[in-house]
Order: C-alpha cells, then structure tokens, then sequence
C-alpha cells in the first residue's frame, strides 16, 4: 500500500497550494496526474526491476526546515577544487542562498517561482516539466506537485563559465526521515560552456529519500558537462532524473557515477532537438552490500544528423542488483543518425544479480544504431596471467577491475573531479592507485 | 528513385498467391463462443470427459483473463463472439488411406505445392494436412508407426493415446498462461500429436500444413510433441490461408518436450494471409511455442521464416531445465505493406551448464513494424549458462519501423550472457557494387536480403529452405528504393 494519502496531506499543507500564479498551474496539474498514477509498482513497464513503493510507507517530513547545516558539516562535503568553483546547496532539497557561493559572471540563479513571474518566465513556461513527456510515472508527478522550492539556473549568452558549478544536495536526518525534492531548471544561452558536478550526501542515520529533477535547456552552439557523483550510505535512497533537452546544434557530456547506497535510480533522458546534435553518456557502477543501483536512459533522435554515444559499466558484488534500460528513439525525420549504446557488467559474487534491458525503437531508415551488452565475470585468464606473474589474487583482481572502470574515469574531463572519484573506486576495489 | 518507386508498388501488388478459396462444403459450429461452443466442439470429437472438463477449466480462466496490451503491435478488438470456433470439411466418416480424401481438398493442397501423394513418394516427408479445424489426414503413419512413431492428429491421439495426451498437455504451456493460449485450451480443435519412443531416431521430416479455408472462422490448433529419451526428431510446419477482407484469429500452441539426451528441430514457415497493401485483412496470428528440455543434454531448436500474417505476436520459447540442455532460436521475420510482427524468444536457464543462442532477423518495408522482444533468463542455480543473442534489423524504406526490446535478467554470477543488435539499411555501396558488376538494382537487393538472412535459413531443412527463400524475395519484391 502506497501512502498516498500522506502525501496529499503534505501537498494541502503547502503555503501556496490555493496560488495559481505563475507555477500555481503545473503544480496543480502534476497533483492531479500523481493521484491518477500513484507510485509506480513492479507492473509499471519502466518500474519493473525497481520496488520504491515500500519507501512510501514510511513517513517523512515533506517540507523541512532547513535545519541548522553548519558551514562546518558543508566543507566536509566539500568537493576538491571548491575555492574557485561556484558552490549551489540544497538543504533537504531546499537552495540556500546563505550556504552557496556564485563567483562567476554571466551566471544567475532565482527561485523558480520568481523567475516563473519575470523575464524568464517564457522560458520556464515553456521549458519546465518537460521531462514527464519522457516519464509518465508518479514519481515525476510528485517532483512536480511540490516545485516551488525549485530553482532556476541561467547561462547567459556567450558566457564561458570556467570554473565548474558544484551542486552538494546535503540532507539532514538527524532528527526524522527525511524526503527531499530538490528541483531545478538550468537554461544554457547560446554559444556559452557550462560544467556541472553534483554529489549527494546524508547527515545522522535517519532514512531519506532524494527525488530530484534537473531539466537542462541547452541552447545553439552551446557545451555542457554534467557530472554526477553518488556516493550516499545505504539509508540513503534516491530517484534522480535528469533531463536534458538539446534544442539548438549542442555538445552534451555526462558522466553518471553510483556507489553504493540503498535504491538509486537515475533517470537520464537526452533529447537531441535539433540537427547537428551531439551527445556522450558514460556511466559507472560499483554496488556493494544489498544496494540496488537502476540507470535509466532515453536518447530521443528527434532530428537528423545526430549522434550519441553512450556506455554503462557495472561492477556488483555481495547481494547487490542493477538494472540498465536503454531507451534508443529514431524518429522518423532522424535521417543519418548515428547512435551507439553499450552496457558492460561484470558479476563478483554469487548473490549479485543483473537486470538489462537495451531497447531500440528506430523509425527511420538511413541510420546507423547499434547496442551490445554483456554480462559475466572477471575473465579467469587475465587472472591467470597476473598471478602467474607474482600478483597476489586480490591485488589482481583490483587491477582488472580498476582497468574496467578506467574507461569511465576518462571521461571526467575536470581533472581534480577524475581524481576524486578514482580515489572512491580505488578504496572500494582495494586498489592502490600509488 | 521514383521511378524505382512505382515498380515496387507494383510488385508490391503483386498477389498473395495461396489467397485462393476451395468451395468445400464445411461443417460448422455457429459463431460465439460460451459452454455451448466448447460442448459442441468436444463433443464433435467425440472426447472423453477429463478433456471436456480441462476445456472448460480453461474456458471459466479465460473468462477472468485480460487480452494482452503491452505488445508493439495495434489492432481493433477482435469481438470473441463474431468467431466460428469450428469448422471442419465436411466428408464421409474416416478415411483410411489418402484416396479416399474429397478430392477438392486434395486439390487445394495440390495448388498449395503439398500433393498429399506425390510428397510421399518423392521427398519422404511425412504430413499431417489440417485445415480450417481439423486434420485431414496423415501420410506415412504405417512406416512410422513400426518405428514406435505415433504421428496422427491430436484428436485421434486423445482417442487413441489418452495416457500420453493427459500426461503432456498443458505441461509447457498451462492453460493459465497467456490470455491466448487459455482461449485455445478452451477450443482448440485439432492439430498435431507426435511421440518419438526411446532411442529413436525419426528418419524422415515430419510436416504439419495448417490452412484456414472457411470465411469467418478463428483457427486453434494444438501441437504436442514429445521427443523420449536419446531420441531425434525434425518437425516443419507451414501455413497458408485464402484472401479475405476480414482478419482472422489463429491462437495455436505448441508444446515440445525433450527428455534425456534427445533433440527437437521445429521448424516454421508462416506465410499466413499477410493483408492487402492497404492494411485490410489477414490473419492475426497470436501464437504461444514452448519447449521444455526436461532432461539433460536435451536441445530445443526453432527455426521460423516468418513472412505472412497482419499481425505476429509469437514467441518460441525454450525452457532449460536439464543440466548441459541447449535452446536455439533462429528467425527471420519479414514486414511489409501494414504488417506487424512482435516477436522473438525467452530462454530460460534453471539447469547448469545450459547453453541457448539467439539469431533474429529483422526485415521491415512499407509501413511496418517488425520488433523483436526477447527475454534471457538465467536463475539463481543456472551455474555456467552462456548465451548469445543477435538481432539484426534491416529497414527498406523509410516509413517503416525497427524495434528491439531485449530483456536481460541474470542471477548467477558464473552466466556470461552477450547481446548485440544493429539497424541499418541497405547501403548505396553495396548496391552501386552489384550494380557495377552488372546485376541490376532488384536482384542485388534480393541478394544482399538473402545473405542477411542466410544464417538463419542454413538452420531450415533443405525442403523448406528452398521455399522460404523463395517467399522471402516474394514478400519483399521490389521494396526498395
């Protein structure tokens, strides 16, 4: 049983919940889409390896204060290369202003809420909730219902925005259970470059649940990396989408990073809105203990003469299981369209298990799609042929599985980020990148 | 390439060659479908009452049931009330040998290319003829039978053989599996019972030929094969029904059950009434296939040449249950005009050391949808399984579609699974290539097809191959541009 009716309480109690100004609206309709649809079960297509609704029995406080996060229990979480970078914090899903730290020009964050009212408001009217054309759950739907903590991110144009932004989603559960929404729309103006990292982390031992929406506009001629890097403890349970709408010739770079934690589903959808398009997903997984680790991937070839490029790997041990479906749409306009996906897995244990599922839906014919997946374990001769040069079992095997996951590393193109996740893979793999 | 264009039309056009209508008076049940219906049909066979009663059982599940949705395929609701559930030529009581068959539907199968007699003679292939409900006949039964082969219809195998028929049916494919094979448990009117004793191994093809002929009538055939162990037996079944402006239904299932040490070869050629060029007619053929490798060291082959058909939604499956047990899945699957085919395999891995590999062939043109939906399944126990998939898409034209939905579900961590897919089309190199070497535009088409599929059709038996490869270049003549 779902706890809908929890959730309707909260939504009642929202302050503007009667305020059908500016985001009034999509609110309300993403209210009503959610009590249609419900949690996604198991008999949900999209929602078939993945049980979240045991989350939903649970209560959690919907609109946390934002209780006191010191700037202390930030720089904890502080990613390296801070000092230049431009520095966005969600408390419990929440932006503080007071806590984040914009250094560069060109860049301008708002509340959603105002930009909805102002200058932007085209943009966000036309922009926002984009994504549920691509995720038609009510997981989504919830993100929605509750968008008015949301926050709005523009590039201006021609803007080259040198140092990265970092983005720490900190949530407090010291005190209760906790589910954050945090929301943003970022709007990347023509011509400009923008880089992204985002990292997610929970403080005391209370269970939370992250359920973010970032929704990227990018705009003619423009560059965006995005790096997302989860690394939270295994209370800490999250669904993160993030959509990214290519509606001028654009170069988008993502790099999905999961280690860990209790249930992550990400959902990444690229829509390649316009010809000359170009697009690189890369992803990595490492799953230990009992967590669930599910990446979701729709690349929508709405024009010709794109590409994308896109590789998953996956490394699970103990009890974990992960999920890969990868979504390939051709439309029919898409002539010469070059898409390519592939999804590595490598089981290290008895109790670990794989789910995936690449699916290719191609309506035009002038293109090349191709998608290959794999699923096994580390390969015994390569095993045999470091230990019979004197390398002990274990130091062999994290060398082949750091060499797997190297690929990926990479393909993080900010050198101090590189080396901060590799850190994270060595120490799990218990190898000794000296 | 517009002028190239209006050649395929034309070819396009050309005719469904087996869409003639042999006037048979026939022998009918009234259109509708409740207890009655089901009644009526078991008692036509003249059944015994654990079969009524199985029927029934599947009928009152049927009733709870749900038609299916989640396939890529669209069709208006088929209304189970406007089918006739039965249809059966009409001639006089049993015959003994094949003379004694009305000899307009000897020629009906004459002008199918299955001279009843001839093939005896020449090609030593043995055939079980059914059409519309039920079988008309079977060839070669005698030689079989000395052999310990019981190769007949299966009502006469209720009749005859009703330890095996309980034994097996519904064994692979229980009558609560899918919406479609629940409605055929409940009507089901014939179609073909083997059993291979142990040891043996069959020395000539065994051939069923379905033919739905009467207007208005929905066919559900039942195939029950049982391969003993150590045994061998190579089975090839085709289908072919007239033209008409309505869609029929056939919902048939076929169980296969492979014990120790023994292997089944199924193969298929579908050339069911594909609809005309506008999307109007032709059979919706909604088909669960399943095999089971019970014991070890057991195989599973399907081999299907799918050409016909408005709609396919089949999925030849096979269940890996005994230790060192292979499946195999080879298919061609062509869509034309406004046809649409879902379709594709599930193997399932429980024993260890199982092995199964996947080829699919996909060739879509005109407007149509050709997707392949396939599930591997390796369980928690399956310690060593391999698999391999492909599935290769060939679009012709740029307003048809190419789907792959491939599900992937590994619980051991010993399995290597691989899957690969590509969608291309013809590339204008390899035309101007051929053409270069003086062949012309159509047939460097017709070969570059045929090498696409040739994997596949290496896996058919010789008499079929030489006729799939034929159908395969009728379907597709002149479809590309």
């Amino acid at each position: 049983m779902n706890n809908l009716e929890y959730i309707k309480e909260r939504y009642n109690q929202l302050p503007s919940v009667n305020d059908l100004n500016g985001l009034g609206v999509i609110r309300q309709k993403a209210f009503e889409a959610l009590n249609k649809m419900g949690i996604p079960t198991t008999r949900h297509e999209e929602w078939k390896y993945t049980r979240i609704g045991s989350f939903f029995n649970k209560e959690y406080q919907y609109q946390a204060n934002q209780s006191a996060v010191s700037a202390n229990e930030l720089s904890a979480v502080r990613l390296p290369g801070y000092e230049q970078a431009n520095e966005m914090v969600y408390i419990n899903g929440r932006y503080s202003p007071e806590l984040s730290v914009i250094r560069s020009k060109g860049l301008t964050i708002q509340p959603l809420e105002e930009a909805a009212k102002n200058e932007y408001k085209d943009i966000v009217s036309k922009h926002l909730g984009h994504s549920s054309n691509y995720l038609k759950d009510g997981i989504m739907a919830l993100s929605t219902a509750f968008v008015q903590d949301g926050v709005f991110v523009h590039v201006k144009k021609g803007q080259i925005i040198e140092h990265p932004i970092y983005i720490y989603n900190i949530t407090d559960a010291r005190q209760a259970n906790v589910l954050a929404q945090p929301r943003t729309l970022v709007y990347v103006g023509e011509n400009a470059q923008v880089k992204f990292v985002e990292t997610f982390s929970t403080l005391g031992t209370q269970e939370s649940f992250t359920n973010r929406v970032i929704e990227i506009v990018v705009e003619k001629d423009a560059i965006t990396e995005y790096y997302k890097i989860q690394t939270d403890a295994s209370h800490a349970s999250q669904v993160a989408t993030t959509h990214i709408q290519q509606i001028g010739k654009s170069y988008t770079h993502t790099v999905t990073v999961s280690l860990n934690a209790g249930l992550v589903r990400n959902n990444l959808n690229i829509v390649l809105d316009e010809q000359y398009c170009e697009a690189h997903l890369y992803g990595i997984y490492l799953q230990q203990g009992q967590s669930h680790i599910d990446n979701h991937t729709v690349v929508d070839h709405a024009k010709p003469h794109c590409e994308s490029n896109e590789l998953y790997k996956g490394m699970l041990d103990d009890q974990s299981t992960g999920v890969f479906n990868g979504k390939i749409f051709v439309r029919q306009d898409a002539q010469k369209t070059n898409a390519y996906q592939s999804n590595k897995n490598i089981l290290l244990n008895e109790g670990a298990s794989v789910n995936t599922k690449p699916q290719l839906e191609i309506f035009a014919d002038d293109v090349k799609c191709s998608h290959g997946c794999t699923i096994g374990r580390l390969d015994e001769e390569s095993l045999f042929y470091l230990r019979s040069r004197g390398i002990s079992e274990n130091t062999a095997r994290s060398l082949l599985l750091h060499g797997f996951a190297v690929d990926i590393l990479e393909q993080i193109k900010l050198a101090p980020i590189r080396e901060y996740v590799d850190k994270l893979i060595s120490e799990r793999l218990e190898f000794d990148l000296a | 390439m517009n002028n190239e264009l209006s050649a395929i039309e034309k070819t396009v056009l050309s005719d469904y060659k087996y869409g003639f209508v042999t006037e048979i008076e026939a022998d009918e049940a009234p259109p509708g479908l409740n207890e009655d219906t089901i009644r009526f049909i078991s008692a036509k066979k003249n059944e015994p009452e654990w079969m009524l009663e199985w029927r029934l059982k599947a009928y009152n599940h049927w009733l709870k049931m749900q038609e299916p949705s989640w396939a890529n395929i669209k069709y208006d609701a088929i209304n189970y009330q406007d089918i006739k559930y039965y249809s059966a030529p009409k001639q006089k009581k049993k015959v003994n040998s094949l003379d004694e068959i009305d000899p307009e539907l000897r020629k009906t199968f004459e002008k199918l290319g299955i001279s009843l007699d001839e093939q005896k003679r020449l090609s030593g292939v043995a055939i079980d003829a059914v059409i519309d409900s039920v079988s008309i006949g079977t060839t070669f039964k005698e030689q079989l039978a000395e052999l310990g082969i019981i190769f007949c219809s299966i009502s006469e195998a209720i009749q005859e053989h009703p330890e095996l028929v309980k034994k097996y049916i519904g064994s692979v494919v229980p009558i609560t599996d899918n919406y479609f094979s629940a409605l055929n448990s409940a009507v089901f009117s014939d179609g073909s019972f083997c059993y291979i004793p142990k040891g043996v191994r069959c020395p000539m093809e065994l051939s069923t030929y379905f033919r739905i002929n009467a207007e208005g009538t929905g066919q559900f055939e039942r195939t029950l094969l049982i391969a003993d162990e150590g045994s061998y037996v190579s089975y090839l079944e085709g289908c072919t029904a007239p033209i008409r402006d309505e869609n029929q239904l056939h919902a048939a299932v076929v169980e296969l059950i492979a014990m120790e040490n023994a292997e089944i070869k199924y193969s298929t050629v579908q050339n069911w009434y594909p609809g005309d060029k506008d999307g109007v007619g032709g059979i919706y053929n909604f088909v669960t296939k399943r095999g089971i490798c019970q014991g070890a060291h057991s195989k599973i082959s399907w081999t299907q040449v799918e050409t016909g058909s408005s709609i396919t939604w089949k999925y030849p499956s096979v269940i890996l249950k005994g230790d060192h047990s292979v499946g195999e899945f080879y298919s061609v699957a062509v869509t034309n005009n406004h046809q649409q085919a879902d379709t594709g395999t599930k193997m399932m891995h429980l024993g260890k050391n199982t092995r199964s590999r996947i080829v699919s062939k996909g060739i879509s043109a005109g407007v149509s949808n050709n997707s392949y939906r396939g599930l591997v399944h390796v369980g928690k126990n399956a310690a060593n399984a391999r698999n391999f998939s492909q599935c290769d898409s060939l679009l012709l034209g740029d307003k048809c579609g190419a789907h792959t939905f491939p599900y992937i579900e590994v619980k051991n961590n010993t399995a290597v699974v691989e899957h690969e897919a590509t969608t291309s089309k013809i590339g204008e190199d390899q035309i101007f290539y051929c053409n270069q070497r003086g062949i012309d535009t159509e047939t460097a088409v017709a070969l570059i097809i045929n090498g696409f599929a040739k994997e596949v059709m290496n896996q058919l038996p010789m008499e079929f191959a030489v006729e799939a490869q034929k159908l395969l270049a009728i379907s597709l003549e002149g479809s590309v541009g």
